[in-house]
């Protein structure tokens, strides 16, 4: 099959960014079949292979490697979905730069296997070709909760679905799958895979509710009435953080999450053929240098605006987004604005935001995450002006869930507390696990922790002794 | 999936629905609100809770038709389903014997100010209501209004009922005869900004329930956020219900605009489309 020799990591195909700036339709198109075997044939498979060290759910690297390299796609799917439900998600969005192909062997002297490019291509054939429904074990007689059906939820869902759990999901919102639907935009994420994936973990028995917002619409108190014998807990990190500056709620000022929201979840970029509007500025700025802030500018670039910028404190090297997703957002003509902390928005008479007032910053001595501060420089204010701003600067735990159950452990920051062996909480038959434990992460620890925990609560199930803390 | 199992037309603008809804019926309480969607193209509406009962595990929702979803929800009957209906959310108001009790509901106001009227009465409080509307066709439960009251005070904008002239007219008559121990106030925000401005000037403890330009209505976009107290607050988790005295109305009229130009937008290629089906059906 392969027509041409890799001589080393093939470069993922793109579209043209004249034209991918025009519409919400995905970025880069996936590697082609000889591409995909030419680079699985690069894998030297290690005997002790150091990528699945960096995996958080111990994927099968060197194993699903070597049967693309063999060509036998179907095996190496099915590989795959022993450790992993949401393939095409975890192709599509992981950092594997910071995790698999930063222990990959090859990457200490050249390139790194693409494993995140393999992965996409093969649930990508599977997709294709139409997902088989897996084969599901009898039920084990005992009942179990996911509060909220992001990866974390979705992945704890299946992996107790595999063993026999009765499971069901509840989630607030009316669409399955957390940030990856309401947060993570269609042109990096398609909505319709978010939705294949969902469907096949419903595919091993899993229920799902949506529209429940467990602590309103019912409580841990209410599931445990109805036999639901244990709990996990994986609601997010939904909160949008603002900066607290004065004008930040002129007209035009919006959260990452409510943008985002907007145009993702409820498709504003589809109005009027959609109801939920969006406003758009002909010059936007972000404020911040994470994932949420190039998703947000990279939509706001789609939705029209004609000129688009990211306001950040510290300098390119910093920034927390992919490097893969930088490198996108530049080529598509967003401009970074480093050193840059915005003290004030300014708006006209009728209170709509029209500039940003900034102060100058500059590096100092590293903080506690290793990053070096950024301190102002003295000197003079000077004003970006804008009409439409975007404050993507962090999300914390919403609380809604949170204050619904009594005495739960928080830590220090609000997330709740958990035993990092075993992602239990201080309260009998409740784990957690995902964003609401360790602040806004990634897709794949979420994943992990889903994992972790439904492994734990197995345990907990067939032997409740094993957890000595719940004793009464 | 909800079924309207009932339909009311209060006046022509304004509609009362019944849906089936146990599990919401079963949490709701008086100062909460929904969030509904009807069809996949929705956007999410917040309505109040105007009224509940968990043993026939039904909702009462009353709205007015401004714009598009709102006449559009107003297209459905008795019999069709909503397609997500999600709630209670936001807090209840606190239930308690405060004593003289003034509840004021202006135009489509009334609906949520029904349910907290009811629950202060019969938890002994002495209630007296003031319900208001531009002019009488826009007037509706007064009977409902007057059950749960010990007074009722009517007026019209224009004077085709009741009395002509404002709420806050009578209001202050009634806070000059008789003191309250508290107001609850439901309308439009200007009418919340009347009436809070007042209450300041003779100290009264007053509650308003808030209606910003709201998305999931769970806490987690902050579109609704409003300043009170000096303080960022999210209506939907923190509110809907606040301290009237505390609340800049000022800011939050302007953010209820935000959208004005899309409404409209919204609205005439609806109708648009509306029209257009209408000839090809003929
Ligand atoms: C814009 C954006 C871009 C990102 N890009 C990347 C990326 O490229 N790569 C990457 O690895 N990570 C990325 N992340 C981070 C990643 O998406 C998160 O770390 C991950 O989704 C966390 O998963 P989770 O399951 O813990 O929570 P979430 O995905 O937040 O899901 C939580 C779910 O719980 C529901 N819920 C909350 N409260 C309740 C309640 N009371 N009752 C019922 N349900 C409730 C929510 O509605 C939601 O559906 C991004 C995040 C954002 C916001
Ligand atoms: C917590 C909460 C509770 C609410 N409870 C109720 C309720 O019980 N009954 C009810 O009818 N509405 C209620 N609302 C308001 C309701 O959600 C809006 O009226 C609705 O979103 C209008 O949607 P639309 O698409 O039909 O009109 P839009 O297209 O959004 O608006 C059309 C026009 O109407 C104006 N408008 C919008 N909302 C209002 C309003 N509330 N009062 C006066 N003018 C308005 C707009 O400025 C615009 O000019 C509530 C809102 C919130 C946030
Ligand atoms: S470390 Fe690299 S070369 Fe070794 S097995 Fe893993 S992917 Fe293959």
């Amino acid at each position: 099959m392969p027509k041409e020799r890799l001589t080393g990591r093939p470069k993922m195909p793109q579209r043209p960014v004249k034209q991918r700036i025009t519409d919400f339709d995905e970025v880069p198109t996936g590697l082609e079949d000889w591409a995909a075997v030419g680079e699985a044939r690069r894998c030297l498979q290690c005997k002790k292979p150091p990528c699945m060290k960096g995996c958080p759910v111990d994927i099968d690297i060197p194993g699903f490697v070597a049967l693309i390299a063999e060509e036998r796609f179907d095996e190496a799917i099915l590989k795959m979905k022993e450790k992993n439900s949401l393939p095409a998600i975890c192709g599509r969005v992981c950092p594997q730069e910071e995790q698999c192909e930063r222990e990959c062997v090859l990457g200490k002297k050249g390139e790194p296997i693409a494993v995140g490019y393999l992965e996409r291509f093969i649930a990508d054939y599977e997709r294709e070709k139409g997902i088989k429904a897996p084969v599901v074990p009898p039920p084990n007689g005992h009942q179990v909760a996911v509060i909220g059906a992001g990866p974390a939820g979705l992945t704890c869902a299946g992996d107790l679905a595999r063993l026999g759990y009765r499971v069901t999901i509840f989630e607030a919102l009316h669409s399955p799958g957390g940030v990856l639907v309401y947060g993570i935009p269609e042109f990096r994420l398609p909505k319709a895979i978010v939705a294949q994936e969902v469907n096949y973990v419903k595919s091993l028995g899993v229920n799902l509710e949506v529209n429940a917002v467990v602590g309103q619409t019912m409580t841990i108190d209410d599931l445990e009435e109805e036999r639901y014998e244990a709990f996990f807990i994986g609601t997010g990190a939904g909160l949008p953080y603002f900066m607290n500056l004065p004008g930040e709620n002129l007209n035009g000022v919006y959260s990452a999450n409510e943008f985002l929201t907007r145009s993702n979840l409820m498709k504003a970029y589809l109005f009027p053929r959609y109801d939920t509007p969006i406003k758009i500025g002909r010059r936007v700025a972000v404020i911040g240098g994470g994932n949420v802030a190039m998703d947000s500018a990279r939509t706001a670039l789609r939705l029209g605006a004609e000129e688009v910028c990211l306001v950040y404190r510290r300098t390119k090297k910093e920034m927390p987004a992919r490097i893969e997703e930088v490198e996108r957002a530049e080529e598509e003509g967003i401009n970074c604005i480093i050193l840059t902390n915005p003290v004030r928005f300014t708006g006209n008479a009728n209170g709509w935001v029209t500039g940003i007032e900034c102060i100058q910053m500059e590096l100092g001595e590293p903080d506690d995450s290793g990053r070096r501060r950024p301190v102002p420089v003295p000197g003079p204010e000077f004003v970006i002006p804008i009409d439409t701003v975007v404050v993507a600067i962090g999300q914390g735990p919403n609380p809604v869930f949170l204050k619904s159950v009594a005495n739960l452990a928080l830590n220090r920051w609000g997330y709740i507390e958990t035993d990092t062996e075993t992602g239990a909480t201080n309260r009998k038959g409740m784990f957690a696990g995902g964003d609401i434990v360790t602040g806004a992460a990634t897709v794949i620890s979420a994943m992990g922790a889903g994992k972790q925990a439904a492994r734990s609560l197995n345990r907990y199930i067939n032997d409740p002794a094993s957890f000595p803390q719940w004793r009464e | 999936m909800a079924k309207i199992i009932r339909k009311d037309v209060l006046t022509p603008q304004i509609k009362l629905m019944v849906v089936d809804v146990p599990g919401v019926a079963r949490k709701a309480k008086p100062g909460q609100f929904v969030v509904l969607r009807f069809y996949e193209e929705g956007e999410r509406l917040p309505l109040t809770i105007a009224d509940y009962d968990p043993a026939a595990g039904t909702v009462t929702i009353i709205f007015q038709e401004v714009g598009k979803s709102t006449r559009q929800l107003g297209e459905l009957e008795a019999g069709d389903d909503i397609l997500d209906f999600v709630g209670p959310l936001g807090k209840e108001i606190e239930e308690k014997q405060f004593g003289h009790v003034v509840c004021v509901g202006g135009g489509v106001g009334i609906a949520p100010v029904y349910p907290k009227a009811r629950a202060l009465k019969m938890l002994g409080n002495r209630v007296t209501s003031i319900i208001g509307a531009r002019s009488a066709d826009l007037l509706f439960w007064e009977r409902e209004m007057q059950e749960v009251s010990d007074t009722l005070h009517v007026t019209t904008d224009d004077g085709t009922y009741g009395e002509k002239g404002f709420v806050t007219q009578v209001l202050e008559r009634v806070i000059k005869a008789e003191k309250p121990d508290l107001v609850v106030a439901v309308g439009p925000i200007m009418m919340m900004k009347m009436v809070s401005l007042l209450t300041r000037k003779y100290a009264v403890p007053t509650l308003v329930s808030l209606n910003p330009v709201m998305v999931d209505g769970t806490g987690m976009c902050g579109c609704c956020r409003v300043t009170v107290n000096g303080e960022r607050k999210f209506t939907c988790v923190d509110g809907p219900v606040f301290d009237g005295h505390l609340v800049d109305y000022d800011e939050l009229l302007t953010r209820s605009r935000s959208y004005l130009e899309e409404e409209k937008r919204a609205l005439e290629s609806w109708l648009m489309k509306k029209a257009q089906e209408e000839i090809a059906r003929a």
